[in-house]
């Protein structure tokens, strides 16, 4: 039964990736983008990891989406003649997948990422309580300095929102 | 049964889809998606390594790169705004006055 929510949610994912890259419009470009998010969303139940389930619906899906969705209607932009792209991007491109491919195929064929069904390991991000005890003991420096980056990026945000003169004062 | 191979490839073709995106869009916004969108990957790919190999490392992890992506995307959407209203576009061919 897994397995069937697996295939059915992973061609999801990827359904709605491909439909963000090719939408002509930002808006349904951001409506596959929040179906993507959701739908990456129930891999991660289905991973037994909850709680970042519920942290992807309410911040990415929810607060991340608001604010993009928000800043496409404010800006309004027209749609624009689509131009050519260069050779030099089309080669970068395709050597980065080739990169991809062969990375990807080295660690999928490696024996000791093969998982017996014996042998899987209880779900470790299931519940509440390990995750709160790894944050605020093993990975407390990381979770302070997270905090500092959002003051910053709120700070940063502010300033950048200010208007400016030309002297670059603000007004 | 799927195992943790099939996950990582999801997770690489998902990277890949946004890889293309931002390349080969023009809009920033749409650029900025696909940004998302590898992220995203990437999250897949931690929690599958974290469920398989019994740590909890990776979810830690995807918990920071969630946090850090939301402060990404408020300061970057504040700079296209504020691009926007310099140069009137959001087009990445339009905005090159760095290039030469």
């Amino acid at each position: 039964m897994t397995d069937v929510f697996f295939y059915i949610f992973s061609t999801a994912v990827l359904a709605a990736g491909i439909g963000v890259v090719l939408s002509r419009n930002t808006v349904n470009g951001a409506m596959f983008l929040i179906g993507t998010f959701l739908s990456m969303a129930a891999m991660f139940v289905l991973l037994e990891a909850y709680f970042l389930a519920v942290i992807q619906v309410l911040v990415y899906a929810g607060a991340v989406m608001v604010l993009f969705l928000f800043i496409i209607m404010l800006l309004d932009v027209r749609e624009s003649a689509a131009k050519k792209t260069s050779v030099y991007t089309w080669v970068a491109s395709f050597i980065g997948l080739a990169i991809l491919i062969v990375a990807t195929v080295s660690v999928v064929s490696a024996e000791s990422i093969k998982t017996k069904a014996a042998a899987l390991p209880e779900p470790s991000g299931a519940s509440l309580k390990p995750f709160g005890y790894e944050l605020f003991t093993t990975y407390l420096l990381p979770m302070q300095v997270t905090g500092f980056l959002l003051l910053i990026a709120m700070i940063g945000v502010i300033a950048l929102s200010k208007k400016l003169d030309t002297d670059g004062t603000a007004k | 049964m799927i195992g943790l191979e099939h996950y990582i490839i999801v997770s690489s073709l998902l990277f890949s889809i946004g890889f293309f995106g931002v390349l080969l869009r023009k809009n920033t916004l749409v650029i900025y998606m696909c940004l998302e969108l590898m992220l995203n990957a990437a999250n897949l790919a931690l929690v599958a390594f974290s469920r398989y190999h019994g740590g909890m490392g990776g979810n830690v992890f995807v918990f920071f790169i969630i946090t850090v992506a939301a402060a990404e995307v408020a300061v970057g959407l504040a700079i296209i705004v504020a691009l926007f209203r310099k140069r009137q576009t959001v087009e990445v061919e339009e905005l090159n006055t760095l290039k030469n």
